[in-house]
């Protein structure tokens, strides 16, 4: 076989076109095939289910990290909706949300309706945790609130629920069929996690408008957009066929993925 | 010189003798399959991670993002100037004009503010959901492939011969950098001093790291691991850490693509796609052992 004697100048010109090459082979070429719904996309989303599953044996019921009071260097940063334009969420704060009502319904034995003063009387978690964004960014703030799992317990979940669906009172995007108000899910083994909570306070006050108020779910182990804010009603259900584009959530009938522990 | 025996009887009887003794079979098949595994999932994680970035392209040191304070110490981003919209890149304060390719680019009057150029990422278009589910496939993929490598490369010798340093690598090593810098390649069964360094550097500190820093950003796996947020120093700082380590990486894969150029693309890439490597003649290498395939 000849040797290879290649002058520097053609081997950088070379190796810079090979490089571009490849930079080049991204951009575009994948788009078509990544839209929700497409093949592959359903394929690569299995990996999904694969953490999960993963993750629940890994984690188990362990806590999620939490801080000092020392860590609390800033205010809660709002992200998403953070002045809902409905009009019955306008009418509700007008009122200091007297007449709001936290529903539970669905696969329950005992469907409730709750006043934010039973939700304040029941007996109430404070933890100082992390927020981690789906962007990428943390936030350190103390949130009071009341454990999910003892509203579960009053409603009596049905042996068939799996997961708890929060629907919100915000509206997030509009489409033909009208107004699309947020909406997310979590399973059972998060819902009844110590650590989630239905949280009404933050930083030792009233939960502000922009954080969620009059309530918002905190669930620990999972990214922000797993944390519904401005809560309606819970509802208990065995499966997410009749829960907006059916993958769990408005972020999910966009593209994210439904199990966000990672 | 029991390999080379061994290429000869298996190569067949239509190439001449002669030549065929400079052929060995260098990689394994375990390495060859890990190998290309690899550069699949890499690509695709890089090109996603880059779409992950752009929707916060900023790195922070600690525990959280400082908004009411600053502890953020890179940042890509997009400002109105009397030219029109410029892209500047802050690294520690220091602001550099990257117009065109980081914080504002785009086809010539379609620009748009985006921090990694379109032609970077997996989609091209902005979507941060997409660019999560192509980055945890293939994280698996990875991850999988590397245990793979491991436990394969135990057991076959591949780590033991060719990867764990000796004392004559360090004693090689000048001579070996001077070699590099001249171009100057020999083609020997073994890994020089530098290939040693460079694969092993990637097998044992930076795709571990990749990994462990990813991991600390799961929310899930810090409560599972809650160590290994205050080992790297919070999760802001795993995160600078991951993008630290991608660019480590990126600057491998460059090195790694200029050295097969130089070094013989056909013959390098026959090795790594059917094992098989063309070794300089005796007479070139004579100083170097053969040791068995």
């Amino acid at each position: 076989m000849a040797k290879f004697v290649i002058s520097r100048r053609k081997f950088l010109t070379s190796a810079s076109l090979g490089v571009t090459g490849i930079m080049l082979s991204g951009c575009d070429a994948f788009d078509s095939q990544l839209r929700v719904g497409d093949g592959l996309r359903s394929f690569l989303e299995g990996a999904n289910g694969l953490t999960w599953r993963a993750q629940r044996l890994l984690a188990g019921d362990s806590l999620a990290p939490e801080f000092t009071e020392a860590d609390i260097r800033q205010p809660q940063r709002p992200n998403g909706v953070t002045a809902p334009d409905d009009d019955v969420y306008k009418s509700l704060l007008a009122n200091n949300f007297a007449d709001w009502r936290l529903d539970v319904s669905g696969l329950v034995e005992k469907p409730l309706s709750l006043t934010r003063e039973q939700l304040m009387n029941m007996p109430s978690r404070t933890q100082i945790t992390r927020h981690d964004c789906v962007e990428g960014w943390s936030c350190i703030a103390k949130w009071t609130g009341t454990p999910l799992s003892l509203v579960l317990d009053q409603a009596v979940v049905k042996p068939q629920a799996r997961y708890v669906v929060f629907h919100c009172l915000d509206t997030i995007d509009r489409s033909l069929s009208g107004d699309i108000k947020y909406y997310g899910s979590i399973d059972l083994i998060d819902a009844r996690h110590p650590q989630t909570i239905l949280a009404y306070g933050l930083n030792g006050k009233p939960l502000p408008v922009e954080n969620g108020a009059p309530l918002r779910v905190r669930v620990e182990r999972q990214i922000g957009y797993k944390m519904p804010k401005y809560l309606r009603r819970i509802e208990l259900v065995d499966s997410f066929a009749a829960i907006g584009g059916g993958r769990g959530g408005y972020w999910e009938d966009n593209g994210y993925d439904w199990y966000g522990g990672i | 010189m029991q390999s080379v025996a061994r290429s000869q009887s298996t190569v067949g009887p239509d190439t001449a003798a002669p030549k065929d003794a400079t052929l060995i079979y260098r990689q394994s098949r375990w390495t060859r399959l890990t190998h290309w595994l690899w550069a699949i999932s890499l690509f695709f994680m890089l090109l996603s991670g880059l779409q992950i970035f752009n929707a916060r392209p900023q790195l922070y040191i600690g525990k959280e993002s400082g908004f009411a304070y600053n502890n953020t110490i890179f940042a890509i981003g997009a400002e109105n100037t009397a030219n029109g919209p410029r892209g500047y890149t802050e690294i520690f304060g220091k602001r550099f004009d990257t117009t065109g390719v980081l914080g504002w680019s785009g086809p010539a009057g379609r620009e748009t503010s985006r921090a990694f150029p379109s032609w970077a990422t997996i989609p091209s278009y902005y979507d941060l959901g997409t660019a999560r589910v192509v980055h945890f496939f293939f994280a698996w993929i990875l991850s999988t492939t590397l245990v793979v490598w491991l436990v394969a490369s135990l057991v076959n010798g591949h780590l033991r011969r060719d990867l764990v340093p000796r004392i004559d690598d360090l004693r090689r090593l000048p001579r070996d950098i001077i070699d590099h810098a001249k171009f100057k390649f020999h083609h020997t069964r073994e890994y020089n001093t530098l290939q040693k360094m460079a694969y092993g550097g990637v097998m044992f500190v930076l795709l571990p790291l990749m990994i462990i820093t990813g991991l600390a950003m799961s929310p899930s796996m810090n409560a599972a691991l809650p160590f290994l947020n205050d080992l790297l120093g919070g999760r802001q700082t795993a995160r600078t850490i991951h993008f630290v380590v991608m660019l480590l990486l990126v600057a491998f894969f460059i090195i790694h693509m200029v050295m097969i150029f130089a070094a013989g693309p056909i013959n390098e890439l026959r090795s790594i796609i059917t094992g098989w490597y063309r070794t300089d003649p005796p007479a070139h290498g004579s100083k170097t052992p053969q040791r068995g395939a």
